[in-house]
């Protein structure tokens, strides 16, 4: 049973991965266009932060798409899952940057809504080079990780089938 | 008459027209005024090449259909200089406080000007023959330090040359250097051939160019970013003190370090021959050791030498060219100071190849043992290292300054040189002078879109390179015409390419809506705290006697709300035989009970107006409502102004309590004096940046009055401010009966505040040539995009600052520009759009970045730095960072330019103030720690940090001290008929007091005048009007009217500090034992306070951290 559950886990957590991939070109585009002039950044931070009635002003993105807090949870998330899984390995590779994304929301500037990012400070070069940085980062980790999991995946069903076959093997 | 000279005065673009300036006819037709074109030309710095064009206008059949408008037929050659006091009249705003250009220009009377410029050409020819007459009965005036140092750009002068016109110039009359241009020196024409366009500063680089450049001496910097690491890191390259060969295992790379070390040292003997006259430096030159003392000590102070202090020993043994220097002395006029060391040296500077200005600037100081820092005189901007032609067109430094008047080439040498690359910006300043130019298209570059400028490059009569993207860019026909010459096929002396700061009359393209009326709405706290604070009453007089002065037109609306637990609204509709009170008490849900006639027009309901103000302090005495709902009065303020953008004004007197926005005190009285640094700097609550933005993106503007004697947490309420480019304003105990100081400031802030210029909806782009990117934005705004600024409301008392960084490297270009834009609607509903260009050198080598280093901007821009670091990280981070800039700064120098194994604390004398202004900033409320520092204050200090201009701030960060009571006219300044003494600046520490004199002391918005306790009784009679020392009233503010000389220098001098300021100065007289005594001796930043080091201490401190 928990050969199952593993798997599952993998499975899961390879389809969460492609989507935080795609939330994490998103992210990208956004503060490059962001530094390429085409946006406003009060637009830009609506956009980022999820705030329900400034998301309607957004034409550009029909969408709202809420980036930040779903990444978190989503990536909180299978963490979860790892754990009760028992994956302690896979736990050990996601936990920093779970504490990553635990710091960053914890030292987020003061705003009443959920949000990380500030449409008055953002445009510093250094917070925008910082933002920009954060997102190629993110990218390249959970591209490894989407094929760390499709590996974990195979390699569990590989466990589980050679474990059917031995026991179908000895039993006869 | 001086035909044949002008062409070599003329800037650069000039020389590739000779066919345009036909000789026949030159002075045949009159010159005419075009009223369509309301320029002033510049009024004194190009004077030299613009009267002779006046004089010899050509006659207007060049190009005389194209214009629609009628031309006005005057005979008068000189006339268009008489377009200045025209252009007074029609833009009364632009004039509202004279002279705040330069001193000296207010009392230019036309007829003066105009004989001056009468007398200008003539000076040419003398220029050239040598020795000359008195030209100027008015020369006293020492001029700027820099004017003769510039004089020697190439070196490939004869020195007869030379010498000769250098003092010329050095002589210029104060008229010439009231126009922001001060002190530039004009090259003697010889010079302007090979210096066209710059080329002057890639000479004087060849001149260095053996230093070596491969030395990439790894030191991150990262912009303040780590603080321990970076100092780190140059810990671990620093090489021990000790030989020079010590240096070749320092650098990166060994053989690269072995050349660099070489050559590095043949720098150093360059130098060395530069000052040879000085016996003990060059005999210490071979040796390695005991050099610190001899180059130090016997070089005197700079500026003593420039001043005239001077020394007739060593004149005699020098060169030829310098005997006759001295022979040509006699013959100037009476008043001329004697000729300086700094000449002397330039006039050997321009035989031995090495400008004497980078020798100045770069002369080692040894800061433990020069106890005379200071200049005679505040410190003037430097001059950047260009051609003649380029300095005199380039912006004034009051508007528009660089930290590093010689751009680095490469980032990496910008890390080299542990030094902040950044601009400071006044762009919106009061402007005496200011070219309007009306034109129907208005020429910009097609690509980047930079406005065309004076430092753009004509190639032929149809195209131009623009010189920030260096597109090739056509000409259009209407730019042809030259209104100021009336003359066809003269693009390139258009007034857009005479001047540096140029305003357009905007079309509509420049409009994403019909110009906004001016509207002002004034929200008032009538909480029980305001009404016992008293403010309201002092209030409504200004405005009462200041309503005709608000600036605006027929259009202009104003608008009343006062608040204190619910918002009351005024109908002040025309026709309304008295103001009515509208009460909304649901300030959960704040709506707005009437929609048109709560903003009214000032001049309809003019009466009404006039009522409400008479009546408003009676209607809330009696109030006893504690509560303040300051933030959905606000919300009603912002629903109110929304449809027409315009200036929110909110006074308020205690922590809001009420509603949205309302905020607890986070203050701890106990932490006030910690050492450990203040917390709670940043906002408690985003509410009011939230709502400051949405004014923002409606065109409101907030300004916070805070009035109040209790913790009102302004780190959040400035907030609003912040992000709507507004400005704020904080009394702290203010008291109308108690606090009389405070009152009196109040009145006088408020009175400028209301009568001051305004622009609305304005935006403000930054361009800057290619390689070169903004990095962070200082001051009060809205950042819209990477280059744009987006400010609701722009007034003219506050500055900006702008960190940049080198991206790409400049190596192909020369120059550098900077270019400010700021486009916005007058206060008239006219869409104007002023550009400052400001233009720079590029170099490549650090001892040239450091030879161009303006320490007050330095320091203006760390302090900004600093508070963005105390925002995000805390104080004492911040105050590391600080202490880290002058460390790593001393350190970079010792390792890569100054090859004096000295043991001392080293610095180039460009930056040798660096460390006592960084000890300053220190010790100033924002950023100091232990001296208890309630955090409002220190909150305020920031603010007023982030957007102060920098004058305004380096008086504030490091006093003005002067000893009155033996001022004499000696080295006066003349202006018309007005002798303005000017004594010499004195450290500020207690030991420069004695108890015998008095003396004045410059904070920028205070004066203090301390008299000492055996002060000359003389003194106090002549000055005080008081009888004797005892009999001196407490609290006295103010300087009597006396018919004594002594008085009246004393008046003349403190008149003409202020006239150079926008909010006028309150003067404290201070008793030697009075109380107020602490208020001035916190001020002595050399010395020891209980908890901050003294200077002295200080140095020791950076020496152990640099030999760490």
């Amino acid at each position: 049973m928990a050969f199952t559950f593993a798997a599952f886990c993998y499975m899961l957590a390879l389809l969460l991965t492609a989507a935080l991939i795609f939330f994490a070109i998103w992210h990208i585009i956004a503060f490059d266009e962001l530094k390429t002039d085409y946006k406003n950044p009060i637009d830009q931070c609506n956009t980022l932060n999820p705030t329900v009635e400034k998301v309607k002003k957004i034409k550009r993105v029909k969408i709202a798409i809420k980036l930040v807090l779903p990444e978190y949870l989503i990536h909180f998330f299978f963490c979860v899952m790892f754990f009760c899984a028992a994956e302690w390995l896979t736990l050990c590779l996601n936990l920093p940057l779970l504490a990553y994304h635990v710091w960053r929301y914890m030292s987020r500037p003061v705003m009443s809504c959920p949000g990380l990012y500030d449409p008055t400070t953002i445009m510093n070069a250094d917070i925008l080079a910082y933002c920009q940085k954060e997102g190629w980062c993110k990218l390249a980790f959970y591209l490894l990780s989407f094929f760390y999991y499709l590996y974990g995946y195979v390699f569990i069903f590989h466990l589980y089938f050679s474990a059917l076959y031995f026991s179908f093997v000895s039993t006869e | 008459m001086c035909f044949t000279i002008l062409p070599r005065l003329l800037p650069g673009p000039v020389q590739s027209y000779p066919s345009m300036y036909p000789i026949t006819g030159y002075y045949g037709a009159p010159a005419q005024q075009q009223q369509s074109y309301p320029t002033i030309p510049s009024q004194a710095a190009p004077v030299s090449n613009k009267s002779p064009i006046t004089n010899s206008a050509h006659s207007a059949n060049y190009y005389q259909n194209n214009h629609p408008q009628q031309l006005q037929q005057h005979h008068l050659p000189q006339h268009h200089y008489n377009l200045q006091p025209f252009q007074q009249q029609q833009h009364p705003p632009y004039t509202t406080s004279a002279s705040y250009y330069g001193p000296q220009s207010y009392h230019a009377s036309p007829a003066q000007q105009s004989q001056q410029q009468q007398q200008q050409p003539s000076l040419v020819p003398m220029a050239v023959s040598g020795p000359g007459g008195p030209l100027y009965p008015i020369v006293s005036y020492p001029s700027a330090p820099g004017s003769s140092q510039y004089g020697t750009l190439s070196s490939s002068q004869s020195t007869t040359q030379m010498g000769a016109p250098l003092h010329q110039y050095g002589a210029e009359p104060p008229a010439s250097s009231a126009s922001g241009h001060s002190g530039y020196g004009m090259a003697p024409p010889s010079q302007v051939a090979p210096t066209v366009n710059g080329q002057g500063s890639t000479a004087q680089n060849a001149v260095h160019s053996h230093y070596s450049q491969t030395s990439q001496a790894s030191l991150s910097y990262n912009s303040y970013g780590g603080v321990t690491q970076s100092s780190g890191g140059a810990d671990a390259d620093r090489p021990p003190s000790g030989t020079p060969s010590a240096s070749v295992h320092s650098s990166p790379g060994h053989h690269q370090g072995k050349s660099e070390s070489k050559s590095s040292l043949s720098v150093f003997s360059f130098i060395i021959t530069e000052f040879h006259f000085f016996p003990s430096l060059f005999l210490s030159g071979g040796d390695t050791s005991s050099s610190s003392t001899g180059s130090a000590s016997p070089v005197p102070n700079s500026y003593d030498s420039l001043e005239g202090g001077s020394y007739p020993g060593t004149c005699s043994s020098q060169t030829d060219s310098v005997c006759l220097f001295v022979v040509w002395k006699p013959s100037l006029p009476s008043l001329q100071p004697f000729p300086s060391l700094s000449e002397l040296s330039a006039a050997l500077g321009g035989l031995s190849g090495v400008p004497e200005l980078e020798v100045e600037a770069l002369r080692p100081i040894n800061l433990l043992q020069e106890r005379n820092l200071l200049p005679p005189r505040p410190l003037e901007a430097p001059e950047p290292n260009l051609s003649p032609d380029l300095k005199k067109v380039n912006c004034s430094p009051q508007t528009f300054r660089c930290t590093l008047t010689s751009i680095p080439q490469t980032q990496a040498l910008l890390n080299k040189a542990r030094l902040p690359l950044g601009l400071l910006l006044h762009p919106f300043r009061d402007l005496q002078q200011l070219p309007v130019i009306t034109s129907n298209t208005i020429v910009r570059c097609r690509s980047c879109r930079t406005y065309i400028n004076p430092f753009v490059t004509f190639l032929d009569q149809r195209r131009w390179k623009c010189n920030l993207c260096y597109r090739v860019n056509d000409v259009p026909d209407e730019f042809m015409y030259n209104p100021v010459t009336r003359s066809y096929g003269e693009p390139h002396k258009r007034p857009e390419v005479q001047n540096s700061t140029v305003e357009f009359i905007a079309s509509s393209d420049y409009m994403l809506r019909p110009p906004q009326p001016a509207v002002y709405l004034f929200v008032l706290d009538v909480s029980h705290n305001a009404v016992e604070a008293g403010y309201l009453k002092y209030f409504c007089d200004s405005l009462l006697e200041n309503l005709d002065k608000l600036p605006g037109d027929s259009r202009t609306r104003v608008g009343f709300l006062t608040f204190d637990s619910t918002i009351h609204f005024y109908n002040l509709q025309e026709g309304l035989s008295q103001p009515q009170m509208l009460v909304v008490s649901d300030i959960d849900d704040v709506f707005i009970p009437s929609h048109d006639s709560l903003m009214v027009n000032l001049k309809e309901s003019n009466e009404l107006v006039k009522d409400l103000l008479k009546s408003l302090p009676a209607l809330f005495s009696q109030s006893r409502e504690t509560h303040s709902a300051l933030g959905p009065a606000l919300q009603a303020a912002f629903k109110l102004m929304s449809p027409t953008g315009g200036r929110i004004t909110v006074f308020q007197t205690q922590l809001p309590t009420l509603g949205a926005g309302k905020l607890q005190s986070r203050e701890d009285p106990n932490q006030r004096s910690s050492s450990k640094g203040a917390h709670h700097l940043g906002p408690a609550t985003d509410f009011y940046k939230k709502l400051a933005l949405d004014c923002s993106g409606q065109q409101i503007g907030v300004d916070l009055f805070l009035l109040s004697s209790q913790y009102a947490d302004l780190a959040s309420l400035a907030c609003i401010s912040r992000y709507s480019a507004g400005s704020v304003f904080y009394y702290p105990s203010f008291h109308y009966i108690h606090n009389p100081a405070q009152l009196e400031k109040f009145q006088r802030d408020l009175e400028r505040y209301l009568t001051r210029k305004i622009g609305f909806e304005a935006v403000m782009r930054i361009r800057c040539t290619k390689g070169l990117s903004i990095h962070t934005f200082h001051g009060n705004f809205f950042v819209r995009s990477t280059d744009l600024l987006s400010l609701a409301n722009v007034n003219p008392d506050s500055a900006f600052a702008v960190q940049m960084s080198v991206e790409d490297s400049l190596a192909d270009s020369s120059l550098a520009c900077f270019q400010a834009a700021l486009l916005y609607t007058s206060s008239k509903g006219k869409r104007r759009i002023r550009v400052h260009t400001l233009c720079l050198p590029v170099v490549s080598q650090l001892s040239d970045v450091y030879a161009g280093a303006d320490v007050q901007a330095i320091t203006c821009l760390l302090a900004n730095m600093a508070i963005d670091r105390s925002l995000s990280s805390s104080l004492s981070d911040a105050r590391d960072a600080l202490v880290n800039a002058v460390v790593d700064l001393v350190s970079a120098y010792k390792s890569n330019v100054s090859n004096l194994q000295q043991s001392g604390l080293v610095l180039p004398a460009a930056m040798r103030l660096f460390p006592l202004y960084i000890l300053a900033l220190l010790k100033q409320k924002a950023l100091r720690t232990g001296t208890s520092t309630r955090l409002d204050e220190r909150v305020f200090a920031m603010c007023e940090f982030k957007t102060q201009p920098l004058q305004q701030l380096m008086r504030m960060v490091h006093p003005d001290l002067y000893r009155l009571d033996n001022i004499s006219d000696q080295g006066a300044l003349h202006l018309n008929d007005t002798v303005v003494p000017q004594p010499h600046l004195l450290h500020l520490s207690a030991e420069r007091l004695s108890r015998d004199g008095a003396f004045l002391m410059d904070c920028g918005n205070v004066f203090y005048l301390w008299i000492g306790k055996c002060c000359n009784e003389m003194f106090i009679r002549d000055v005080l009007g008081c009888p004797n020392y005892a009999s001196i009233p407490p609290n006295m503010s103010h300087i009597p009217e006396l018919e004594t000389p002594l008085s009246e220098r004393v008046r003349a001098f403190l008149d003409w500090l202020q006239d150079n300021r926008a909010f006028s100065s309150t003067i404290h007289v201070v008793k030697d034992d009075a109380s107020a005594k602490a208020t001035l001796f916190q001020h002595l930043v050399e010395d020891r306070s209980e908890w901050a080091s003294s200077y002295h201490e200080f140095l020791q401190h950076i020496q152990q951290q640099v030999s760490k």
